[in-house]
């Protein structure tokens, strides 16, 4: 038992210094690392690191948010339907009314069927006439609002035919129009804002690639005395690639962690505003300001995809370098 | 163990540095390779070090082609060899010790497989109160030193020198040539390039002479 202890003790010790002599931390006792950390082009590295993260973390949130918002009001519509009765001289309307109601929460697929009254319709028109106006003088058409089980929606088109043979000047309306606008446009919005994904990705692939070979171009003669003591090409690429993965990932992790706390803030600020008209329309836009669960894990994502695509840049790099330097002839120097 | 055969180098589009140069390096031999400045001692050390490739001719070390050396190939081969660089080549963010200890560490050996023969090594050239202390903080001499006993930490059977005693006075220079001749002796060849006379009167060896891109050689 005290044999296994110590052997664990003495791997566990080993590891640490093995891990200190990459990274540069965690054993003090361990030899410097190889690669020296931080200079001013590794400390600029990290910075253009943390801000293209940020900038593709905001992208991606932005991205998520339209799509569950766009979601939000395709299911929120196509749950309703509309019976829309228009007045006509000698036509009992009320009675039409409550005949289209009867009609409709009778079919399969409705949940419910209800009357707008004369007191909600003229609420409904309130914004437009002022209160002070008669609905009946009018000739407003009145409306039946048919709930639907959006499970097993009702056919749309049984409704229409029996309730305008029932009643000659009704119409059904299903939102189908709408739904199917807002569907577009939801669907043009998300490519748009996958486009926009996809370009910041680009540029933040781009930014880190060239920021890294930068940062590596001081390197050179660390490559070369390795390389002249007789390190393997991997060692060599595993001891920068150690060194440029822990840039990747702070630079990473302070752009990513900005960009959720800016839509933490946001969806506090905005929770906050809903009562005043400004948070209204902004709700009835946006939802709630979140981001949801798939933003937050596109946000790991980028943390995760900026510093492995920092630590691969580095390596072949390196790989690169090492060619170079093993491919020199008199001829061609 | 290392083969020159009508080797000619040349850099881009200018003269040939070299021209026709044949010699062959054998194990435990004792060499000094001279000639005037810009001779081109440094790019035949580098050729013999495999840093550069020869416009023409044909080079084997350790009995292969150096054009048809894999990547895989060359830093085993390269373990082979010592160098020691007229710009000693240490790495400034490395203490006296570990830049020592390098070519151990890059083999991935357990420091303390090597602790011992770093420190010893380093006592013996005469740096053993100077473990801890950065590059920049020692003097020419001492990187001197420090770089020699890199070259020999991992007894290579070649060692390649440029230089090695440029930087140290008459006394130290007389130990560090007693320290190659040391190595020589446990079985290593060693090819000196230097252009000190002082010196190499002080060992009878074999001398490489470099004159206008033609080797001379004075068994």
């Amino acid at each position: 038992m005290t044999d296994v202890k110590t052997t664990h003790a003495t791997n566990f010790k080993r590891y640490r210094r093995r891990f200190a002599e990459n990274f540069g931390f965690g054993d003090e006792t361990a030899p410097a690392a190889i690669v020296p950390e931080g200079n001013l082009a590794g400390n600029a590295l990290v910075f253009v690191i943390a801000i293209m993260t940020f900038l593709a973390s905001l992208t991606i949130g932005a991205v998520s948010i339209v799509r569950d918002t766009a979601t939000t009001w395709q299911s929120q519509i196509s749950r309703e339907a509309t019976i829309q009765i228009k007045p006509a001289d000698n036509f009992d309307i009320e009675a039409a009314l409550i005949k289209a109601r009867d009609l409709a929460s009778g079919m399969a697929g409705v949940r419910d069927a209800k009357v707008v009254d004369i007191e909600d319709t003229k609420r409904l028109l309130e914004p437009w006439l002022g209160t002070d106006f008669d609905v009946a003088s009018l000739p407003v058409p009145r409306l039946v609002i048919v709930t639907i089980d959006p499970s097993s929606p009702p056919d749309f088109a049984v409704m229409r035919k029996t309730v305008t043979k029932a009643i000659p000047n009704s119409n059904v309306d299903d939102h189908r129009n709408w739904v199917d606008r807002l569907i577009k446009m939801a669907r043009t919005m998300v490519i748009l804002g996958v486009g926009v994904l996809v370009l910041v990705m680009a540029a933040t692939a781009l930014a880190v690639v060239f920021a890294t070979r930068g940062a590596m171009s001081g390197n050179g003669d660390i490559i070369e005395v390795l390389h002249f003591v007789g390190a393997e090409a991997k060692f060599i690429a595993r001891q920068f690639r150690n060194r440029f993965l822990l840039n990747g990932i702070k630079g990473a992790l302070a752009g990513g962690f900005a960009a959720i706390l800016v839509f933490f803030l946001v969806g506090i600020w905005s929770s906050y505003n809903l009562a005043t008209p400004e948070g209204n329309q902004a709700n009835a836009l946006f939802g709630t300001f979140s981001i949801g669960r798939d933003g937050y894990l596109g946000v790991l994502a980028i943390i995760a995809l900026v510093a492995v695509l920092t630590a691969e840049t580095t390596r072949l790099t390196v790989i690169g370098y090492l060619h170079r330097m093993d491919n020199i002839s008199g001829m061609h120097s | 163990m290392i083969r020159f055969e009508n080797v000619g180098l040349r850099y881009g589009m200018g003269p040939e540095i070299l021209r026709d140069v044949s010699f062959h390096i054998a194990p435990k031999s004792f060499q000094f390779l001279t000639g005037p400045s810009g001779a081109g001692k440094t790019s035949l050390l580098r050729l013999l070090f495999m840093a550069l490739r020869p416009t023409r001719g044909l080079i084997t070390a350790f009995g292969k082609d150096i054009t048809s050396i894999t990547p895989r190939e060359l830093p085993l081969l390269r373990r082979r060899m010592g160098v020691v660089f007229q710009d000693f080549r240490l790495l400034d963010h490395l203490t006296t010790y570990e830049n020592v200890a390098l070519p151990h560490r890059v083999r991935g050996k357990d420091e303390s497989s090597y602790r011992t023969d770093v420190i010893e090594l380093l006592k013996w050239v005469g740096l053993g109160e100077r473990i801890h202390v950065l590059p920049p903080v020692l003097s020419g001499g001492e990187k001197q030193r420090a770089a020699i006993a890199r070259a020999l930490i991992d007894q290579p059977q070649v060692l390649l020198a440029d230089e090695p005693t440029g930087n140290v006075d008459p006394p130290l220079a007389r130990r560090l040539l007693r320290l190659f001749m040391e190595l020589n002796n446990s079985g290593t060849a060693v090819v000196i390039a230097t252009h000190d006379l002082t010196l190499m009167d002080q060992v009878d060896a074999r001398r490489m002479i470099l004159n206008g891109g033609k080797l001379e050689i004075y068994d």
